[in-house]
């Protein structure tokens, strides 16, 4: 019993009491069929904060991402336990339907998949429109405000009408960074959002981080631990879905307590 | 914009948001609802017809009515006995005239054509020929056929039967053969063999099951035909006699007794459709079954869609 | 495929030959449905010749036929329009019903979807003349008295549509039964095609929190478009070359009176004329000559709707293929 809280303690350390957590997830175990993806795992994510999850490929950071917006929903024999808090709330409560939920944690995928046959501004207002706001004003003052936040506005102000796919790939990505945000989320959940792009994409992504950061709850999961202590607050280090270390990023990348994650950190492995 | 400025824009914006969510999930059920309505719109006939022919079909069937020649109308006794004969004599001429063209063609698709002009081609108009209108390929083995050899025939129906068979057969020959990994050719060609003998022996007995399924399910779809034997068998109320005369088919039958207003012959057509349907029905349940034990049913759906396959 | 077969040294030459006949043998059964195309469409130009020459244009824009020796006159037109209104309303309504249940079968658990999916392909093995039976003897009463009449007593004098006599073998009741007909060819490819778009589409559009529905409306529905299209096309070649249940519901009006002036009139459609008359048309004069004609129609439109169709279905397959950029 006193290893086991000794470990919970270590996994979820308090990090500056102060802060307000927006969301935490409490014992989370996530299967596909048979198959134990994300064991047990407890983290707590301050908000107005970037908090990056690193790990081999395989660790289960992504499925882990997933369930915080309730993605796996759809994918067949997934099935998630434990809970999801965001604001005490509970995401997996079964009398609420999850879209009351996606509409306040917005997400980034992998590869950018914009709406291939939308336009670059109905790609942005696309969520909008779904909570009702059809004001012309009102919608164009979301998607200028929107795509600004993402880097994209300077580029593809005059070509808004045109289809987003005759954008490049780093500015897809950006235009789903936008489209995303255009839903006005309390939590930004980012997968691997720059593995696909150039550097100077790269770059430019990491910047429009930064800047969100300052309202946001940012989750970023992320292979390139350059990119994890470059643009995050706090690291999780995961590892055969189990959260092995978490804490501020200086602190994991500097100090990490946990033999693994050092190695880890140090590019033995991985 | 600053910073605080832009926050308390998003807080204008989240609260123009509409609480519409309610409305929406609502709106979401009712479509679920639609859909499922759609189903059973689609359902309600299949199971409508079956039941028919099950409840005005049965009574009909004896050994008598079955195996003998239909009399007159109003003697008493109808019976179908040359019907049954006639669409197994045309399954078997149009497996004869059409397999082979159509597991060679697939042969061809799969092993020589690749991706190269001729075979793109030939995919292509295979899949737009098995959507021909079957009357039109009844009229050209008229043409073709009947006024070649001076009479209706046998042949004839079997001939334009056969070119329902061949394209089907062809692409699901080709299908099947794709699925034989290729490590078995090059276990054949480590022997030594050439590539006709690894085609014919190795991977045509891998693909066997699934150029089988082909065959049956052309064999049901070719069984149910009626149109293009209007003009090439024509129909007969005698058993078969030579190749070169006019024959009887399950199908015409049916559509000959829907043309007569008496009782006896709907009670009749019922009979010769409650037959037919059990064929083509054993024919398919007896392939999902066969191929349910090996692939859970998942090769099914790909061949049950010969040719309409998206590719 | 990698042209690395067996180069021995000592090739017999006898496997070389059987080799080269086997190679050529199966590329000649391929080339055959190429042949057979082309074979059928010149024998049925050359053989419908004649009353292209008597008839010219007003072969297919004349409404009269006649075929009494020495006042024979054939316009296919009737036929023509019959067989586009009956096809048109068929997919008018199985193409909504058919894309229903291709979204029925992919929102629902897969241990359910796959036996309704089966559940509608059996429809297409029921062989058409069952479904003439069927409709002829069991449908078209029911049709009639519940449907039709109601219809007719309640808007047979104001809208045109609803007149004439309400009998039970008519336009609309052929459309009905094809448009059941058609169902499983549309949902099977729609529900393939609708399938094949990537998963990351339809996370995008829940991500923007969209209802099942809505997912369908912004991921589905634009980005499979052209595939439906095709598949509504393959529908229509369906519905268009339908022979016998068609010839035993519509009614077999000839000439003008096959005409449509209503739905609840008589028609014909091309497949029926041909079923109907082949057979009693005489050997020498135009009506044989007339009904290949109609064959020859028959095969240019099913031909050129087919072809477009598979153009659009493998337009879409092509788009999926690529990344999204």
């Amino acid at each position: 019993m006193r290893a086991i809280a000794k470990q919970e303690r270590r996994a979820t350390p308090e990090l500056e009491p102060q802060r307000r957590y927006k969301m935490v997830t409490e014992n989370v175990n996530v299967y596909y069929g048979d198959v134990c993806a994300v064991k047990d795992l407890t983290m707590k994510f301050p908000e107005k904060s970037v908090t990056a999850l690193i790990g081999p490929s395989g660790c289960g950071k992504t499925t882990y991402l997933r369930c915080l917006n309730r993605m796996h929903d759809m994918t067949p024999n997934a099935r998630v336990e434990g809970r999801v808090l965001l604001d005490d709330a509970d995401l997996y409560d079964k009398s609420i339907d999850p879209i009351y939920h996606r509409r306040k944690v917005g997400m980034v995928f992998q590869k950018p998949n914009p709406f291939p046959t939308m336009s670059i501004y109905d790609n942005v207002v696309a969520g909008v429109k779904l909570n009702g706001v059809r004001n012309r004003a009102i919608l164009d003052e979301i998607v200028e405000d929107c795509l600004n936040l993402a880097y994209l506005w300077d580029e593809v102000r005059d070509i808004l009408r045109k289809p987003a796919l005759e954008l490049s790939g780093g500015q897809q990505q950006r235009l789903c960074i936008a489209r995303a945000l255009a839903i006005q989320p309390e939590v930004l959940l980012m997968d691997e959002p720059a593995s696909a792009l150039d550097p100077i994409a790269t770059q430019k992504i990491e910047e429009t981080i930064q800047e969100l950061k300052k309202d946001y709850c940012i989750i970023i999961v992320t292979h390139n631990m350059q990119q994890a202590v470059r643009c995050s607050d706090y690291t999780g280090f995961m590892y055969m879905g189990k959260l092995i270390e978490h804490g501020e990023t200086k602190q994991v990348f500097e100090r990490p307590t946990d033999k693994l994650t050092a190695k880890y950190v140090q590019g033995q492995f991985g | 914009m600053s910073h605080e400025n832009r926050q308390q824009k998003r807080a204008e914006i989240r609260a123009m948001f509409k609480s519409n969510v309610r409305r929406r999930l609502w709106v979401d059920k009712i479509m679920v609802g639609a859909v499922v309505v759609c189903a059973l719109v689609a359902i309600i006939p299949l199971v409508w017809i079956l039941g028919t022919a099950v409840y005005s079909g049965l009574p009909a069937l004896s050994w008598a009515f079955l195996t003998e020649e239909p009399g007159a109308v109003g003697a008493g006794l109808i019976s179908i006995g040359p019907a049954i004969q006639g669409t197994i004599i045309l399954i078997g001429l149009s497996s004869i005239l059409g397999l082979p063209v159509g597991i060679l063609g697939g042969i061809y698709l799969a092993e020589f054509g690749g991706g190269g002009w001729l075979a793109r081609q030939i995919r292509f108009f295979m899949d737009v020929f098995i959507q021909v209108p079957s009357i039109v390929l009844g009229i050209f083995a008229f043409l073709a056929v009947v006024l070649i050899l001076g009479h209706f025939s046998v042949w004839a129906g079997g001939f334009a039967l056969s070119l329902i068979m061949f394209p089907i057969v062809a692409r699901a020959t080709e299908e099947a053969i794709r699925m034989v990994p290729w490590t078995y050719r090059e276990a054949g060609a480590a022997l030594g063999l050439s590539k006709m003998a690894i085609t014919l022996r190795i991977v045509l007995s891998q693909a066997k099951k699934g150029i089988i399924t082909g065959v049956l399910l052309s064999v049901s779809r070719v069984g149910g035909e009626t149109a293009p034997l209007i003009m090439t068998v024509v129909g007969s109320s005698v058993f078969f006699e030579d190749m070169d005369t006019p024959m009887d088919a399950l199908p015409l039958r049916i559509w000959r007794f829907s043309l007569q207003p008496y009782d006896e012959a709907r009670i009749a057509g019922w009979g010769a459709a409650f037959t037919l349907l059990l064929i083509i029905f054993a024919i398919h349940l007896g392939v999902r079954y066969f191929f349910m034990q090996e692939h859970g049913g998942k090769g099914l759906r790909g061949v049950l869609h010969l040719g309409r396959k998206v590719r | 495929m990698p042209k690395r077969w067996i180069q021995r040294d000592e090739k017999p030459r006898r496997w070389l030959l059987s080799e080269r006949i086997f190679k050529y043998a199966t590329a000649a059964a391929g080339a055959y449905v190429l042949a057979v195309i082309l074979v059928m469409a010149l024998q049925l130009g050359f053989e419908s010749a004649p009353i292209w020459e008597e008839e010219g244009a007003e072969f297919i824009f004349g409404t009269d036929w006649n075929s009494v020796p020495g006042r024979e006159s054939y316009g296919a037109l009737p036929y023509v329009l019959g067989t586009l209104i009956t096809s048109a309303l068929a997919l008018a309504l199985g193409f909504p019903l058919s894309i229903g249940i291709a979204m029925l079968v992919m929102i629902m658990p897969k241990r359910l979807g796959r036996p309704l999916g089966y559940l509608v392909d059996l429809i297409e093995a029921v062989p058409s003349v069952v479904f003439g039976l069927w409709g002829l003897f069991v449908f078209r009463l029911y049709f009639r008295d519940y449907v039709e009449k109601p219809l007719h007593d309640t808007f047979g004098d104001s809208i045109y549509l609803f007149g004439g006599t309400p009998f039970g073998l008519d336009i609309l009741t052929a459309s009905i039964i094809l448009a059941i007909m058609i169902i499983p060819t549309i949902s099977s490819i729609s529900r393939e095609v609708m399938s094949a778009v990537p998963q990351q589409q339809k996370e995008a559009a829940y991500m923007l929190g969209s209802t099942t529905f809505e997912m369908f409306r912004m991921a589905i529905f634009p980005y499979s478009k052209a595939g439906l299209l095709g598949a509504a096309m393959l529908g229509l070649g369906r519905a268009v070359g339908e022979t016998m249940a068609v010839t035993m519901l519509i009614g077999n009006a000839t000439g003008a009176n096959a005409m449509v002036s209503s739905l609840f009139d008589a028609g014909q459609t091309m497949p029926s004329i041909i079923a109907n008359e082949f057979l009693e048309a005489s050997p020498v004069g135009l009506h044989t000559p007339a009904l290949i004609g109609i064959g020859l129609i028959l095969l240019g439109v099913g031909l050129s709707i087919n072809v477009a169709a598979h153009f659009l279905v493998g337009r879409m397959v092509k788009v999926n293929e690529g990344p999204v950029h």
